[in-house]
Parts: C-alpha cells; structure tokens; sequence
C-alpha cells in the first residue's frame, strides 16, 4: 500500500539530502563536461612531462652538441627527430626547447597579468581623468602592431642582459628580454577587462560597505574587489599563454627572439624553409609541437570560458 | 551621423599624438639618437656636437619631441654653441613627411625608401583582406546553417586547429605540399621565390601565380578565427524574434536568411575587419620573409637586424597610423551601415 | 458548416537534455469565420507554443508536434510541407508577436518590412508593394505615413510598432490573425489604443482572431470565445459570458478572483494561488492544478479529468463541482 502510493506520487528532491556545491566544484564539474577542454589539460600535462622528463634523458649539453659530420640526417633509430643543419639532435632540442617555449608563455603572462591588471583596476576604481590617460594610454599601445614594436624591442634591448644561470642551466638574457618585452606588450586587452569589470563592480553594495567602515582604496581594489573579477583574469590569462607561445616563436622564427644556442621551438624553424624539400623534419616537428601546445590551451581556455561564465555561476 | 564622425575624427588626433610619443620615446633610447634623427653615423667630436646642436639634443626633451614633430625649420638654431640662437635649423618634421635618413643605404631618405616597397605589401594585404571577409562569411553561413552536421564539425575542427598554428607554419606547410610535392608528384605547382620569375619578367600573370601561396598563408588563420565567429553571430540572429516573424509572414527560406538575418550578422564582421589590420601586417612580416616578397615587411626585417634605426621608426609610424586611420575608417563604415547609429 | 478552424487533440513536447517537456497536452478548439477566441493562462501554460504550432514554426529538434490535427478550412497544416505552409503564413493565417522591438528586423525599414509580404504573397510590383504599405500605415493609425515607411523601427515608439506590426500581418488580408500577448510590454493607455484598433480592423475585414493573453480584463472585452490553459492542458473552454458570469474551474476561478478589483475594499489582501506551476518535465499524474487547488479531492491525484459539459456552451475539465464542494 504505501510502495503504491510513493511510487504515484512525483518525487521531490528532499533538499537536505544534497548539500549546495562549493563554486570551486561547481566550475569544476561543468569543466568536465567539456570533453575538449579536458583533453587539452592532458595534452598539456603530457607536453609540460615532456619537456621536463626529458631532461633526464638527454642533457643540455647534448642538445647544443654540434656535430656537422651528423648534419641533417633523416629520423633514425638514434636520432628519432633527425639532426639539425649543423648537426645536433633535433629531439632533443625540441625537450629544451620545449621547456624556453612554455617558460616563456608563461612568464610573459605573469609580467602581463600584473601589468593589465594594476592598469585596469587604477583605471576602472578611480576613475575621472586617470581613467582618461590610461585608457588612451592603452589605446595608443592596441594600435602600434606588436609584431613590429616587438622587432624593434627586441633588437635594441635584446643584448643587454647577460646570461644568467640557474639549477646549473644557461640561459641566454635574450630570455629575459623576450618575457618582458611580450608582457609589456601584450597587457592592453586584460586592462580593458579589468576596468570595465571595476566599473561595474566599484558601484555594488559590497564596495560602499568597506568605504564606510574606513577600508582604504588600496584594500577595496586588492582584497575586495579584484577576488570577484578573477574569473574574466584566468580565462584571459589562459588564452594569453597560448598568444605568448606563439609570438615567441615568431620573433624567434625571424631572427630576433632567443638566440642560438639556446633552443626555443620558434628559433628552431628559423631557416628551415630552405631545406623544406631536403629535411622536412627540421620544421615538422617544432611545428606540430607549437600547434599541439596552443591548440590544446585553446581548448582549456575556451572550457574555462564556460566553466566559468558569470552568468550561470550567480544563480 | 556627422556628428558622429567628427567626434571620432577628434578622438583620433589625441590617440596619433600619444602614440607618437611613444614611439619618440622608444627611439631615442635605442640605437645612436644622434644617427637616429641625423641620418648619419658621426664619429668626430665637433660633428657630433654640431648635429647634436642642430637637431636640439641639447634642448629639454619637450622641444626635442617638437622639433622631431614639426620640424625646426621655422625657428633658429644655436650652431656655434655660443648660447645664441642665430642660424635657422633645416628639418623639417615628421608630421610634414620628413622620417629621417637611412643609415644603412647612404643616407636615402626613409620615405623614398619606405615607398618603393609599400606597393607590394599593399598588393598582397588587399586581396587579401577581401578574401578573409568573403570566405569568413561564407564558411561561417554555411557552417550556421548545418549545425551540427558533418560538415559544420569538420569546419569548426579545422577552423580551431588552423586558429592555432603559427602562420610559418601553415606557410611552410602549404610550401611543402604545394610547391615542393606538387613538383615531385608531376603537377602544376606554384612559386615560392619572390615576385616573379626573373626570366620570364614582371608580368601581371607571374605576379598572379607568385602571390598565390603567401595570400594563403596569411588569410587561413583569420577565416579560421572570423568563420567561427561569423558562424555564432549567425546563429544568435537566427535564433531572434525579428526572424520568427520573417518565417510568420511566410517569406522563402532565401529571404529570410540573406534578407534578414544575414544583414545583422555580417555587420559586426565590418569593426573585426578594422581590427585585423594589425595582424595582418604581421602576418605580412612573416610571410614576406618567408617567400621572399619584396614587400615592406621584409624590408622591416632587414632594417631592424641592421639596426636601421630611423628606417624602422618610420615604417612603424606609417604602420600605426595606418592602423588608427583603418580603424576609423571602419568605425564610420560600421556607424553608416548600422541604421540604429546612422539614424537617431 | 466547416469551421475556419478546427484544432484537434494537439500535443507537442520537447526532448531536451534534461528530459521531455509536454508543453502542449492534447487540446481542441474549434474557431469560426469572423470569430474571436481569447486564450488565457499563466506564463508556461503552453499558450505560445499551441498557436506556434498551428504556424508550423515549432523548430524540430528539439520539438516535435507528437498528435493531433490543425484543420484550416478542411486541411490539415500538420500535413503539409514547408513550402506550403509559407504559402498559408502571412497571407491566410498572420502573427503578431508580443514584443515589437524586438520582434522588428533593426536594420529593415517598416516599410519594407510590410512591403515584402505584399510581393511576396500577392506578386505585387515593388511600386505597388510600396503604396500599399503606405496605405496599411494610415490604416494602423500611423500619423505621415509616406514619410514614416522609409523609417526604422528604432524610429518609432513602443505603441507606433505594435501598430506597425499589425499593419504587417494584415497586409495580405488573412482569414485568422493570432496577437500573441501583443499588449503585455506596452503601457495601459497603448494598450487600449492597439486592443480598440485590432477591434475596428476585425470587422473592417471581417477576420477571426485568437487573442492570447494572461490578462483576464482584456478577454473579456474582445472575445466571445475563451479557453483556459493550464500546464498543457485545457481546463475551461466556451462562451466568454457564460465562464465569466459563471466560472467553474478552480483554477479560472482563482484567477478571476486574484484581479483587483475597483470596487473591493482597499484594506483586502489580494488572492493568489498559493505554489507554482508544475514542471513541464514531470508531469504526475493526475490534474495538474491539483496541488494548488482549494476543492482537490483524492480522485484529482490520480486521473486527469476530461473536458465535460456543464452548460450549453461551457465545458471544464474538473472532478468537482465547485458550488457544492463535492465530486461530481
């Protein structure tokens, strides 16, 4: 008799039984359901192993080992990417390389978070005539194309910083250069987030309760306001490593990036076209490892796009 | 509507003058400022402190930002270091044309030099940029259209994977199948080598054939990127109520598609073309390099590993004021097509 | 004599991820020449997506009209293929939808957007097309009409566009016209003016119109039809004089009941339904209203009723007789 009765009447979930899911969990239950995104974190995860655990395998000094007798030489047994045009083994310098290239993206990042965030949120929290400069500031930046401005920067600036050494490695200045000269160049899109996240934010009640209680300005943009504007940062930031990979391997690819003997992904390609019909292997290979690497972030940062879309997170 | 565009025209001027400043800034902390402005590399003393006065490095960094603007030929010039003013200076300025010399080829002017080369990036950026948007819009239709078809996937899978490679790459690899396979397998292929085939002369079909494989290169990632994003505004304008009521009053599928979604779609498309300029330059960069196109990219390339310093500052002058002039173009375009803004 | 239109067991559902939606549960009406139905029910009740459905404009997927039967003067529009059906849209059965903002093409001009049905339907030249509009806009009550073809609907005020509308579905000169809640984002006073000109225009042309709206004043001045949805389902269906003099439905009653009224005392607390509309999704068996009825009785919870007669025109679909409290 009552089995009959609780089976006609509709259930309704008893809302003690489920408690509310943490945001953190939430965002990371609707990521999950991209398939795409997730594949991309694995084959991030792979390629970040890849570059690390290979320098187990292989040092660096055998990466930079030239030997011109070995000179381009096909995929072999020994040298399963094929040797470079002065001889050196082509895979491992991909694992070196691998490990500037992705350092780089995101140490460029940090430089432009920190650098797109102060100016955005100075702009968006006050306001009025600094608002004004900024804005036009950035604007003024968005319309010089960064290719060419990071030519020039990284001409001029590129041979300032010695080379440095950390954990027993060599790395050229250039390095340092190229992270900051990317950064510097890259913030404007982020600012413009930012400040417009800030403009609409400054108004909320949350913002007006800490002025009132004597909270200073610096206080409300860092601990108040900026925790709920995380979510546009990190989607954008992602993106941005990918951008940042990218544009290293250009300048790179033209000369003017990490220079030699140092190997970046992009430096690699750097010549390659003239032996594009005797040794395709010197490009394929740094190539598809680029497109895998920006491919798989554009499929992370377009799953933390919905993951972490305002709209639904507020319901 | 003109209220409009004179407001935008004096938003521009502010913006070109902070990005002159900027880019004032830049060049005088690299490379020689005195080879910089003068165009020349001196080594004796006295020369160097008499075009350091004629160029007024001497004067407060405000003056020397106007002088570089404008020209000091309208005012006089301490040449004789003696503190007074008395000979009149003979340059002319950068908003009056003058960029400076080359210091790499003898002292030939850097527009002269900039302006022989322009052309033929024009001559691949053009063409180029109508086939983005044309081909942007009819993927991203098609696609909107078949959504979730086979063929949508398929375009949304290569659009995403061609989104993320780096444009040596695509050009490299088109070079590949294109150019070096094509020869092997016996088929017709295409240059790869500059503008035209020096023995069979500069004519219109060999610039044709040679301009093929680097407009290739540089439009696949922007119909990568702008199909999608054609392909979304589509489908959000499909799914509005003003085309619920195109299909209300019986109109053929044709005509609500092109006569009335198709309209509120592809205006967006107008401002993101203003704002591929940019990278279309750079991407010219690159494939200029690549495929050996005397166009001003290379020309960019070769100044900067030379430290040309007044050659490069010049062409990224003319860039960025390209790119504002563009984009306030666009902006205009945009506001006219747009009923909504042309008429309120 | 055939009626103009005769609405047979209609069902549509929705399969969504997250499950079917019955939206619409089988209901029936019939509508005659020159007639006027009004179509009353809560937000959710399925009243847009019956008469979508009607228009064929249900998109399939997700949707799909599962049963029934929508004759038009003998002919099932169920059966008929697309290209037919544009034939029938606009020109024999027209629609105006409830938000003229944005149900108005931005970058269109109105003219043209009541030109193009003329071509269209009634291979007008352009010239023609033109003229008529411009015609169909004074008729709507649009003042300059000339000069306001070539405007935009940025251009026009909220009222001038719901008019503009109408002008729009009646341009071929249909049989049926559906106002779908075509008043409800306009202020009162507009609300008069378009409900009094659709008024005029019905017996200018002498054309049936389904009127659907949640709001219970406007039926009763337009319709002399009425059918209450609720959850899919009809649960009152007849003569607007007769339902509004003598409401037998729970929940019509409820409804009647939580209008303000002019003539209550101010210091009376308003009725509402207590609870919310069902879930589309589930729904259990039984009447839908049960839940929220005041006369529920034990049968409610496990049959849905059918529509009965209890008056000559007026039909409900209840197991209890609200006058006595009792089941029927």
């Amino acid at each position: 008799m009552e089995t009959a009765i609780k089976g006609s009447v509709a259930s309704i979930p008893d809302e003690s039984e489920a408690p509310p899911l943490s945001p953190g969990e939430l965002i990371w239950r609707r990521f999950r359901r991209h398939k795409m995104a997730l594949a991309g974190v694995t084959t991030l995860i792979l390629l970040i192993l890849y570059s690390l655990a290979g320098t187990l395998v292989f040092s660096e000094a055998f990466a930079n080992y030239t030997d011109t007798s070995l000179r381009l030489m096909p995929p072999s047994a020994t040298h399963p990417f094929g040797t470079d045009t002065v001889g050196r083994d082509i895979l491992a310098r991909t694992i070196y390389g691998g490990q500037i290239s992705l350092l780089i993206g995101l140490f460029a990042v940090v430089v432009e978070v920190i650098v797109g965030v102060l100016i955005g949120a100075i702009a968006g929290y006050y306001g009025g005539w600094i608002d004004a400069i900024l804005m036009r500031f950035t604007e003024a930046m968005f319309n010089i194309p960064q290719l060419f401005l990071l030519l020039v920067m990284a001409k001029f600036f590129g041979g300032k910083i010695p080379t440095i050494d950390i954990f027993g490695r060599t790395f050229s200045g250039s390095v340092v250069v190229i992270v900051f000269i990317i950064g510097l160049t890259s913030w404007m899109y982020l600012a413009r987030i930012v400040r417009a996240n800030f403009l609409s934010l400054k108004e909320r009640e949350f913002v007006l309760a800490a002025r009132t209680t004597g909270t200073k300005n610096l206080a409300i943009i860092f601990q108040h306001i900026l925790p709920n504007s995380m979510a546009p940062i990190i989607v954008s930031a992602t993106l941005s490593v990918a951008n940042a990979i990218l544009t290293e391997a250009y300048i790179s690819f033209l000369g003017l990036g990490v220079q030699p003997p140092t190997a970046t992904w992009g430096n690699m390609l750097d010549g390659a076209y003239n032996y594009i019909e005797t040794a395709p292997w010197l490009w394929i290979f740094p190539g598809m490892l680029i497109v895998l690497t920006v491919l798989s972030i554009n499929f992370v940062g377009d799953g933390l796009r919905d993951a972490l879309d305002p709209r639904t997170l507020t319901q | 509507m003109t209220r409009y565009i004179i407001r935008r025209l004096l938003q521009a001027i502010p913006l070109l003058l902070i990005i002159s400043l900027i880019l004032f800034f830049l060049m005088r902390n690299t490379g020689d400022p005195l080879a910089t402005m003068g165009g020349r590399r001196l080594t004796r003393p006295e020369d160097r402190e008499r075009l350091a006065r004629q160029l007024g490095l001497d004067q407060p960094l405000f003056v020397q930002y106007l002088y570089w603007l404008i020209g000091n030929d309208w005012t006089k010039v301490d040449m004789d270091g003696d503190g007074v003013a008395e000979t009149p200076g003979d340059r002319r300025g950068v908003l009056r044309g003058e960029f400076g010399k080359s210091l790499v080829t003898r002292g030939k002017p850097v527009l002269d030099i900039i302006w022989e080369r322009l052309p033929n990036t024009l001559l691949l950026m053009i063409p180029a940029e109508l086939i983005i948007i044309l081909l942007s819009l009819a993927l991203g239709v098609y696609s909107a259209l078949r959504q979730y078809s086979v063929a949508d996937h398929v375009v949304t899978a290569i659009s995403f994977v061609g989104y993320s490679m780096p444009i040596f790459f695509i050009a490299l690899v088109t070079m590949y199948i294109f150019a070096v396979k094509f020869r092997n397998w016996g088929l017709p292929y295409l240059p790869t080598v500059g503008m035209f085939d020096p023995q069979l002369g500069k004519t219109p079909g060999q610039i044709a054939r040679h301009m093929v494989l680097p407009i290739f290169s540089m439009t696949f990632i922007s119909i990568a990127g702008y199909s999608r994003y054609v392909r979304s505004q589509m489908l959000e304008v499909l799914s509005e109520d003003y085309i619920r009521t195109a299909r209300a009053k019986g109109l053929p599928r044709k005509m609500v598609i092109v006569g009335h979604a198709l309209k509120n779609a592809a205006l967006p498309l107008v401002t993101i073309v203003g704002l591929d300029i940019p990278l279309l330059l750079a991407g010219a960069v690159v494939t200029e390099k690549i495929f050996a196109w005397p166009g001003m990219g290379r020309l960019f390339l070769d100044h900067v590993s030379r430290a040309d310093t007044p050659v490069v500052m010049g062409i990224l002058m003319l860039i960025s004021v390209a790119v504002v002039v563009s984009q306030l173009i666009t902006d205009i375009v945009y506001a006219w097509l747009d009923p909504r803004i042309r008429y309120t | 004599m055939t009626p103009l239109l005769e609405v047979q067991n209609l069902t549509t559902r929705f399969h969504t991820l997250d499950g079917i939606v019955h939206a619409v549960n089988g209901i029936s009406y019939t509508l005659e020449e020159g007639e006027t139905l009004g179509i009353v029910g809560e937000s959710g009740c399925g009243k847009s997506v019956s008469v979508l459905s009607i228009m064929g404009l249900i998109p399939e997927p997700p949707g799909k009209i599962a049963a029934g039967q929508v004759l038009y003067r003998g002919q099932d529009l169920l059966k008929l293929d697309e290209a037919q059906m544009q034939h029938i849209r606009g020109h024999e059965v027209a629609m105006v939808f409830q938000d003229p903002m944005t149900s108005l093409n931005p970058v269109l001009t109105v003219g043209r957007q009541i030109s193009e049905t003329l071509t269209v339907h009634l291979g007008m030249s352009e010239e023609h097309a033109c003229l008529r509009a411009v015609e169909l806009l004074g008729m709507v009550g649009i003042p300059q009409p000339d000069d306001r073809y070539g405007d935009y609907p940025h251009q026009f005020s909220g009222g001038m566009r719901q008019r503009a509308m109408i002008a729009m579905a009646l341009a071929c000169a249909p049989s049926i016209l559906i106002a779908d809640e075509p008043t409800t984002a306009l202020d009162v006073t507009i609300q008069a003016q378009i409900i009094d000109l659709v008024k005029t225009l019905r017996e200018r042309l002498g054309m049936a119109v389904i009127w659907i709206t949640h709001d219970l004043g406007v039926v009763a001045g337009l319709a002399e039809k009425m059918i209450v949805m609720y959850a899919g389902f009809i649960v009152e269906r007849g003569n607007v004089d007769d339902i509004y003099g003598n409401p037998r439905h729970p929940y019509t009653l409820a409804l009647l009941k939580s209008l303000p009224r002019v003539d209550r005392s101010s210091q009376e607390k308003l009725a509402t339904i207590p609870g919310l509309p069902p879930d589309l999704l589930g729904l259990p068996p039984g009447c839908p209203f049960a839940p929220r009825c005041a006369y529920e009785v034990e049968r409610c919870r496990q049959e849905n009723p059918q529509l009965a007669q209890i008056g000559r025109d007026h039909e409900i679909a209840c197991w209890v007789d609200v006058t006595t409290g009792r089941e029927r």
